[in-house]
């Protein structure tokens, strides 16, 4: 194990060559891309919104159906991050040797990391967005103030693009990402306040939801889909940036450490 | 640009046009010594190898250079800048071919090209020319919109040599370039280097096909546990090392080694069940095997194969 480099990140410019590989690669893999980060939510949103919509009416005022359409897009700009951050890196790392071949020319690992974070929040939007479409569509969605979710979108990419490629700068292989998806990125889907408002678990399940970020996302997320009020926006921009800045570090030191030996 | 190089007193080869200067170098991986200590001067133009058993050092080495690897100790000049901190600009003057082909599997033939291109901060409409030249010189033209699954493995490696040149570089690195490939692209491949050591580039070359170096390298070093253990022209190294005549003995070892020995000035050498005798003279050597019938043998010229064996022995490394 070589000492970690610690010294703070220093991407250029040219980190931006990395998103645009990225997005020219994501143009040729729309298809199964698309159906991956679109399908799910929409059959989610479709089965319960539709099913449990009809029993349960409106939740804090807000109609079932927009509720849960505006948590499902906070959820999928998550998913989306993570499972970039995680296995695409990790393919990009090992088995495409991408990484290999960059480092053959003037960029450098600080690029690369720049490049992948900023590609997942690109990603985590461009993905959201036909979801987005599709909720007002389906009459989930009425107002315009939802359009101002899309920077939103991609703050929460930023906020899991970090841990994601953390956890991959540290996978031996395929099976790690178990790990961090049962244990975090699936508790956050269910008990974050996507199907039902948070207010409803125990304190201490409160608590613990409102350290992770997913539950600041739906805070920003769901009043701008459902034209209500923001409440606390700077402290939920807040928890969010301070994920996102804490996870790029890590995601460079420790990048670093694999790819530079 | 003109970061000079420390004045080197000791070396008695030191060339001040040298492309990589090494001083001392080292790499440890925790207590494993890959890299132990090891000079190098290549000069510039030409084509200079390093060969090795695996596992010596060579790929450590490139990386080194490559700013790929910290340096655990010594000191590292490449294109006239140190390493780490010129490392930028030394890698937009060097091409590098892979041990390991490295292409984006979902980019076609260009694409890949093109997207290289990038890093190296050309954008498309600056290497158009370029492309269309360079696939033309790896015999590439009919393939440029294929899919990397639709290329054979000599294609795949012809694509990272014409990837290697589209930055134009002075130093080019290839890291095994023709392992694994069929004879005829093997020439081919062999043929373009040549072409690229007449156009002036520095080649860098790491090889265990002694054919290939001795094709190739007009100056080699060949490297072992990290070291390395002599350094010379390829026919210079023959000339030092090896007797002139070679006799190759095929079969079960028992039986060979006492219709062998004993001759005067004569070396024996066993690698598996091929027995290498090294002789000033012939006569004597045949005059032996010809009483034993029963033995296949033939007789040559000798090679580097036959220095590379001599010096980094014969036991199997992994």
């Amino acid at each position: 194990m070589t000492t970690l480099d610690i010294a703070l990140p220093r991407p250029r410019t040219q980190a931006f060559t990395i998103v645009l590989r990225n997005v020219l690669v994501w143009r040729k893999l729309l298809g199964p891309s698309l159906a991956f980060s679109f399908g799910e939510p929409v059959i989610y949103l479709l089965g319960l919104g539709f099913g449990l919509g009809q029993f349960i009416g409106e939740v804090n005022g807000i109609p079932y159906f927009t509720f849960l359409a505006s948590g499902l897009l906070a959820a999928t700009a998550m998913n989306v991050a993570s499972f970039e951050g995680m296995f695409s890196v990790f393919t990009r790392m090992t088995h495409q040797q991408t990484y290999d071949a960059i480092l053959a020319t003037p960029l450098q690992v600080d690029d690369i990391v720049a490049g992948e974070t900023l590609w997942c929040a690109t990603k985590s939007v461009l993905n959201t967005l036909p979801i987005l479409v599709v909720a007002t569509l389906l009459g989930a969605i009425h107002n315009w103030t939802a359009l101002a979710a899309i920077p939103i979108f991609f703050l929460v990419g930023l906020c899991f693009a970090g841990p994601a490629i953390v956890v991959a700068a540290f996978a031996p292989s395929y099976d790690f990402f178990t790990y961090y998806t049962t244990l975090l990125i699936t508790p956050m889907f269910i008990f974050s306040g996507v199907f039902y408002p948070v207010a409803t678990l125990p304190v201490i399940a409160q608590v613990i939801v409102n350290i992770l970020p997913l539950s600041h996302a739906i805070a920003l997320i769901r009043p701008l889909v459902a034209g209500q009020a923001l409440a606390d926006p700077l402290l939920h921009v807040g928890v969010l940036l301070a994920y996102a800045m804490v996870g790029y570090l890590a995601a460079t030191i420790f990048i670093r450490r694999r790819l530079i030996a | 640009m003109g970061a000079s190089v420390e004045p080197l007193s000791e070396s008695k080869e030191f060339m001040p046009d040298s492309v990589i200067v090494a001083r001392g170098l080292t790499k440890h991986f925790g207590a494993h010594q890959a890299v132990r200590g090891i000079d190098l001067d290549v000069p510039r133009g030409g084509c200079f190898g390093f060969l090795g058993p695996n596992g010596a050092g060579k790929t450590t080495t490139l990386r080194m250079i490559l700013g790929q690897s910290p340096l655990t100790s010594g000191t590292l000049t490449v294109l006239g800048l140190p390493v780490p901190a010129g490392i930028r600009e030394i890698r937009a003057r060097t091409g590098v071919v892979p041990q390991a082909d490295n292409q984006d599997p979902d980019f076609t033939v260009v694409e890949n090209l093109r997207m290289y291109a990038r890093y190296f901060g050309l954008k498309p409409a600056q290497v158009a020319g370029r492309i269309d030249e360079l696939l033309g010189f790896l015999e590439l033209a009919d393939r440029k919109d294929a899919r990397m699954r639709e290329l054979s493995g000599g294609m795949k490696r012809r694509l990272s040599i014409a990837r290697a040149l589209i930055n134009d570089p002075e130093l080019i690195m290839l890291d095994e370039p023709t392992t694994g490939l069929d004879p005829q692209v093997r020439h081919l491949i062999w043929t373009r280097l040549r072409q690229l050591k007449s156009a002036g580039k520095t080649l860098l070359l790491t090889t265990h096909y002694m054919d290939e170096a001795e094709r190739l390298c007009d100056q080699l070093v060949v490297i072992d546990r990290g070291r390395i253990v002599t350094q010379g022209s390829p026919r210079g190294l023959i000339r030092e090392h090896i007797e002139p005549h070679v006799i190759e003995v095929q079969g079960e070892g028992i039986a060979i080694l006492p219709v062998l020995e004993g001759l005067p000035g004569a070396r024996l050498l066993s690698v598996g069940e091929t027995h290498y005798c090294y002789a000033p003279e012939l006569g004597p050597v045949l005059a032996r095997l010809e009483a034993s019938p029963e033995l296949r043998y033939t007789h040559r010229a000798a090679n580097l194969e036959d220095v590379f064996l001599k010096l980094t022995g014969h036991d199997l490394r992994e």
